[in-house]
């Protein structure tokens, strides 16, 4: 392309009194800028919303939080008492069983031989649909008939003996009346069972035979033992201990409701001893989330003091306190976790305990990092020339290479917080750390209680393995979004 | 280069004797572990406190006890854990191979699988595949093992009944029905090597192919394949060896967890029943296994970053370096 001059001068043809400067009445001076300056961490926070996972991440690392706070309160079952009646409860949604769908709704599908059918069949309730009965063979050919129907975990409990005091039983029958809920069922003639599985249960109100088939009349339908007077009306309570005790026979559900004024039914199920496993996983949450955090901030504090100490003055200092934490580092965590649970669990309790334990190593990864900037930051420039101006250490610690290092430290601080809920969940799995009391509990506690009965009900695993696994997945992601947001170099990189 | 390794062995040597020195003090502190011991004996347990010295101060049982593990390699016999009296030594290398079986298996096809998938990852980045392989990484880097243990005990053990739920105990372990049983517990220690792998080559790799020298080698005419085979592939190798050495050194280390879970009677199993029952002299040789096992592996690792890397060699603080 051959140069042209008349090309790019378009003004040339100009008329001469059109042209004017620019600046001929203006004083040129600094102006103030119009926009609002970006701080660094406005800067972070800008780049970090534009991460869209990682704020999806943070929302539901609220949400669990906020379920943490606030299930215990809202929730109508409390955390430390528990039903052994109800345990391994299958989990409830009201909202479905009021729609009538056969899931979420306490029910799981179950095939049963003859006996435990007439069992089932004789309490109100428990068998929600009955799939009817086939004959099937059995183990070494036996033939025997089965029943496929679907079973209510809630009212399969059934029945039970109750023995009540005098004041008790009153105002139970007062309730009775009042509501017009039958809470109080005749007592069964212990003469007439027969079968040894009945001996001694509420629910075997009906004949049988020694082994546990129910004898039905023409009909087909259960006929009662019960306890009969002289006149051959049913007996309800029987008086003992010349008045004070009353043994009587109740039906659970109802009793339940007259103790709790609800009805049993747990969002996530019940765990093997009844505790509710919705507002206990929230406990067992705000064990974990406080602790972690409150780890994470204490951690942070001392790490800062001895990594800066450390970092800037070097030294004999650094030198000691690097070997300390290399032999405190060698040592598997396992073995401080229980060398501190052996010594201190029974003086200051185990939650105390654990705390101390993961302050006790945890300081070192943050002084590490601590540490690690100062020598970055310690020998530029800048730091010489705000030396030479005559700042002092604490000036340069705290104004000039505090500052610089904050995004790494912040991040290396909140990827901890993982990393200690990590722990903890594996310590109080295998049982090392032992959180299982009525008010305490901690996620992996739960599991590990959860873990024999796996194959039988899932669900007691099932919420406490989702729940954990939600919030280390989301706290990790939110963890690597801030250090992206705070330290835009090391973006992607994964570690 | 000696002088270096030199330095690194008195160092890992010097480390590893404050620890054991600290262990041993805070265990035998502890209260007295032979009381647990049920039923009666009584003459054993005098003849044992009378042979560790526990009539004497700390320091001279230390005396005592070193002497034993020196000159004898005696760490003391089990009570609580393992069968009355067997050598704790004995009793641990009973255990071990089923450690190693499990952790070798595990270990022979996840660090290849890890290195394939990090590969991918790498060289798809911010595809689907990429996508892919960072979501699998983020889940089994985050999720515990326990957790996904359970699924899989779960779902391939008992609903679909492939796998038996725990591991056999027999001694057979080239059987078929053995390593049937051992497929759970080593898919369960693989997850979380795999995704390990995957993210250390990825990031690695990652930055070997944005690097200059790739751009020269594509100038010079290599194909992206070539270049990537031959130049960022081995570049971005090197910094990993040493971690996949260290990998292999902890095969001979359990995982309590997985052990746990399905009943493996392995070194991590052994751990948590000594921890559990008190068997301290178990649990000081346990221990001191797996401290050996963490500084002969940061050994190795430091020493072959040396020899792969010679800026690294010198290291550490005095030198305004990170």
């Amino acid at each position: 392309m051959s140069y042209k001059p008349e090309q790019f001068t378009p003004y040339l043809d100009m008329d001469e009194e059109e042209f004017r400067l620019v600046q001929e009445d203006k004083r040129l001076k600094d102006e103030k800028f119009d926009t609002k300056p970006v701080g660094f961490f406005r800067d972070a926070f800008r780049r970090f919303a534009k991460n869209r996972g990682s704020v999806v991440c943070g929302v539901i690392i609220l949400i669990l939080a906020l379920y943490a706070i606030f299930a215990p309160i809202f929730s109508t079952y409390k955390a430390n008492e528990y039903d052994n009646y109800y345990a391994y409860a299958l989990p409830r949604n009201k909202l479905f069983v009021s729609l009538g769908i056969n899931f979420w709704d306490g029910c799981s599908k179950t095939t049963v031989n003859q006996q435990t059918y007439d069992y089932y069949s004789a309490i109100p309730g428990a068998i929600k649909e009955d799939y009817g009965e086939y004959e099937a063979i059995v183990d070494a050919g036996r033939k025997s008939i089965q029943h496929d129907l679907r079973l209510d975990s809630y009212a399969k409990v059934g029945y039970i003996n109750l023995s009540l005091t005098k004041t008790q039983y009153e105002n139970a029958l007062a309730y009775e009346e009042e509501t017009g809920l039958q809470l109080f069922y005749p007592l069964i003639d212990t003469d007439q069972i027969a079968c040894k599985t009945y001996s001694s249960n509420a629910n075997g109100w009906f004949l049988t035979n020694a082994k546990g088939v129910a004898i039905r009349d023409d009909d087909g339908n259960l006929q009662d033992i019960y306890l009969r007077d002289e006149n051959g009306d049913e007996v309800y309570v029987q008086s003992k201990m010349g008045g004070k005790q009353f043994q009587c026979r109740v039906l659970y559900s109802a009793w339940y409701q007259y103790q709790n004024g609800q009805e049993a039914s747990f969002l996530f199920g019940a765990d093997t001893f009844g505790y509710d496993i919705f507002s206990r996983m929230a406990n067992g949450a705000r064990l974990s989330l406080t602790l972690s955090m409150s780890v994470a901030l204490l951690s942070l504090v001392l790490g800062i003091i001895i990594g800066a100490l450390e970092g800037y003055y070097g030294g004999w200092f650094d030198l000691i306190m690097e070997r300390i934490k290399d032999i405190i580092w060698q040592v598997p965590t396992v073995v401080f976790m229980s060398l501190f649970q052996i010594y201190f669990a029974d003086k200051v309790g185990p939650v105390v305990t654990l705390f101390f334990c993961f302050i006790f190593y945890q300081w070192i990864g943050t002084s590490s990092t601590v540490r690690a900037q100062f020598y970055r930051f310690k020998g530029q420039e800048y730091i010489l020339a705000a030396r030479t101006l005559g700042a002092k250490d604490s000036r340069l610690i705290f104004r000039h290479i505090l500052p610089n290092a904050a995004g790494f430290i912040i991040t290396a601080s909140v990827l901890s917080i993982p990393g200690v809920i990590f722990t903890e969940a594996n310590m109080t799995y295998l049982g090392i750390v032992n959180l299982q009391s009525t008010d305490i509990t901690s996620i992996g506690t739960m599991l590990s209680n959860g873990q024999a009965t796996l194959s039988t009900y899932p669900h007691c695993v099932f919420f406490p393995a989702v729940f954990i696994s939600l919030l280390l997945i989301c706290f990790n992601i939110f963890g690597n979004g801030l250090r992206d947001a705070f330290n835009p170099t090391l973006r992607n990189v994964n570690e | 280069m000696a002088k270096y390794i030199l330095k690194r062995i008195v160092l890992i040597i010097t480390s590893g004797f404050i620890i054991m020195t600290m262990l041993f003090v805070l265990i035998r502190l502890l209260p007295n572990q032979v009381d647990a011991v049920m039923g009666g004996y009584d003459q054993a347990i005098k003849d044992m406190r009378e042979a560790w010295g526990y009539n004497k101060p700390i320091l001279v049982q230390y005396g005592i006890f070193l002497k034993n593990v020196f000159t004898e390699w005696n760490w003391g016999f089990c009570t609580t854990v393992g069968s009355y009296l067997q050598d704790v030594t004995a009793y641990i290398a009973e255990k071990l191979p089923y450690t190693v079986y499990i952790n070798l298996i595990s270990i022979v096809f996840s660090i290849p699988l890890g290195i394939l998938f990090g590969i991918v990852a790498a060289v798809f980045k911010n595809k689907w595949q990429d996508q892919v392989i960072n979501v699998f990484i983020m889940i089994f880097i985050s999720v515990p093992s326990f957790v996904y243990a359970f699924l899989l005990q779960y779902y391939m053990g008992f609903k679909l009944g492939w796998f038996p739920l725990i591991m056999e105990g027999g001694s057979d372990f080239f059987s078929a029905s053995m390593f049937r049983s051992a497929v759970m517990p080593i898919l369960a220690m693989s997850f979380g090597t795999i995704a390990g792998d995957m993210r250390l080559v990825r990031a690695e790799l990652t930055e070997t192919l944005t690097s200059d020298y790739m751009l020269l080698a594509r100038t010079k005419g290599l194909s992206y394949r070539q270049a990537t085979l031959r130049h960022a592939l081995r570049n971005s190798m090197v910094p990993l060896l040493p971690t996949f050495m260290s990998d292999v050194i902890y095969v001979i280390s359990g995982s309590m967890i997985i052990e746990q879970i399905f009943a493996v009677p392995g070194i991590g199993k052994t751990y948590l029943l000594s921890i559990t029952n008190r068997d301290y002299s178990v649990f000081m040789a346990l221990s001191m296994f797996y401290v050996a096992i963490g500084l002969i592996a940061g050994l190795l690792f430091d020493l072959s970053y040396g020899i792969i890397d010679p800026r690294i060699r010198m290291g550490g603080g005095k030198n305004n370096e990170l």
